[in-house]
């Protein structure tokens, strides 16, 4: 998305025409993903998704959307496209595996005898 | 504000930091925690605890300051569900709050002075007695034009807080330097479209020099120095206007050439608002604004 497609969108604004009329005829802004980091120490937690045009005004309207109440120190956005996702379809293939493989888990070991600090 | 609300509020800040994560903080990014800042309600409670109010001409100047951020949020508020985007709508309606916010605190201490809640003086005053100046009433125009006054307003509004934190009145000055961080925000996202519709298609460059032209007249009358404010700044509570004009027109300046757009060479519009003289404009923002508060006088919710 460029400067003329965020201007091209924004020019059509208007407090005068009606909205369905002005917008018409112009492709939508591109999808943001948000991750808002709330104190140091802590890692950036996915909050939301949000449109802009570009990623200068993406962190902007991330600031306005998901920070008002003081929730964050740190803000990413990311191109939602750039984003590759699981497919939820192959949840039983993906995921279902560790299911019953309880040695995974520190848990499943006794304790040697004699060691202290475990 | 209501007079219900205005009490709940009146004891100090209250502890709301548990949010969606039930007080665990580290569970969501969402966590909600109140920050700590300058309130309106501070400055009210405050007054009714028998702090000195602001002289007369303090009080006067602070309805100035007041006038105009109150006149630009309910300008601004009317964007939402407006905008060219809904992200638009609340990046607006944010900077509208933040002006409400600011007027609130200013109206609250100018009231202090003749015993007026901030609700007296923006819901029961005439028009005439309203001393913001021109370029807050007016409409907003298209998009273009509504980023071409907050351009204006913003660069503005930064110089005079920036300066007003310095104020010898300490609550003008603590009500400027909070204000202070919110404006410099507005200057960013002003400035930010500027470049976008500057630099953008042939018809965004051309709103946004149809919009900095319809807004331009108005200009001159922020920088306007009168008696009230020469006295005050003599005193150090206030600046004189004339004085921010070289930093704004550096920072216009700069903005507007890198979005390769030409300061605008129109005729100054005659102004007069801090005299009470408005434009046309100003009586239907008030009629919309205070038909409410009129009708139904102490109404609360």
């Amino acid at each position: 998305m460029s400067v003329q497609d965020a201007a091209g969108s924004a020019a059509k604004g208007s407090a005068e025409a009606p909205m369905p009329a002005a917008r018409e005829g112009r492709a939508a802004w591109p999808l943001w993903e948000v991750f808002v980091r709330s104190s140091r120490g802590l890692s950036h937690v996915h909050a939301g998704s949000l449109h802009a045009p570009d990623a200068a005004l993406a962190l902007r309207n991330a600031r306005d959307l998901y920070t008002r109440r003081n929730e964050g120190v740190s803000i990413w956005v990311v191109p939602a496209e750039a984003i590759a996702a699981s497919d939820p379809d192959s949840k039983g293939s993906f995921f279902e595996s560790p299911q019953g493989k309880d040695y995974r888990h520190a848990t499943y070991y006794t304790k040697s005898e004699g060691v202290k600090h475990l | 504000m209501t007079v219900s609300e205005t009490k709940k509020h009146a004891e100090g800040h209250h502890d709301i930091s548990t949010g969606v994560a039930g007080g665990d903080g580290s569970a969501s990014a969402t966590r909600i925690t109140p920050g700590n800042a300058l309130r309106p309600e501070d400055i009210s409670l405050q007054l009714r605890q028998g702090a000195t109010g602001p002289s007369e001409d303090a009080a006067l100047y602070a309805l100035q300051l007041g006038d105009d951020a109150l006149i630009l949020a309910q300008r601004l508020g009317h964007w939402i569900s407006r905008a060219p985007e809904l992200e638009e709508d609340v990046a607006l309606g944010n900077i509208a709050l933040d002006q409400l916010g600011h007027a609130r605190s200013f109206l609250t201490y100018a009231g202090g002075a003749w015993g007026k809640s901030e609700d007296d003086l923006a819901y029961f005053r005439g028009e005439e007695e309203f001393r913001s100046a021109h370029l807050f009433e007016q409409p907003n125009g298209d998009f273009a034009v509504t980023i071409a006054r907050q351009l204006v307003i913003s660069c503005y509004q930064f110089a005079l807080y920036s300066a007003l934190t310095g104020s010898a009145d300490t609550t003008i000055a603590a009500i400027a330097a909070k204000a202070l961080k919110e404006v410099d925000y507005h200057r960013d996202h002003s400035a930010q479209w500027v470049l976008r519709l500057g630099l953008g298609t042939d018809e965004s460059r051309r709103r946004m020099i149809r919009g900095l032209s319809m807004v331009w007249p108005y200009v001159g009358e922020l920088f306007v120095d009168d008696d009230l404010v020469a006295r005050l700044a003599a005193d150090g509570v206030a600046v004189l206007p004339a004085s921010l004009r070289p930093e704004f027109d550096r920072a216009v300046a700069q903005v507007l050439a890198e979005a390769n757009l030409d300061v605008p060479d129109v005729p100054a519009a005659p102004g007069g608002g801090r005299q009470g003289r408005h434009s046309e404009h100003l009586g239907y923002v008030l009629a919309e604004m205070q038909v409410l508060a009129r009708q139904h006088p102490g109404a609360s919710w």
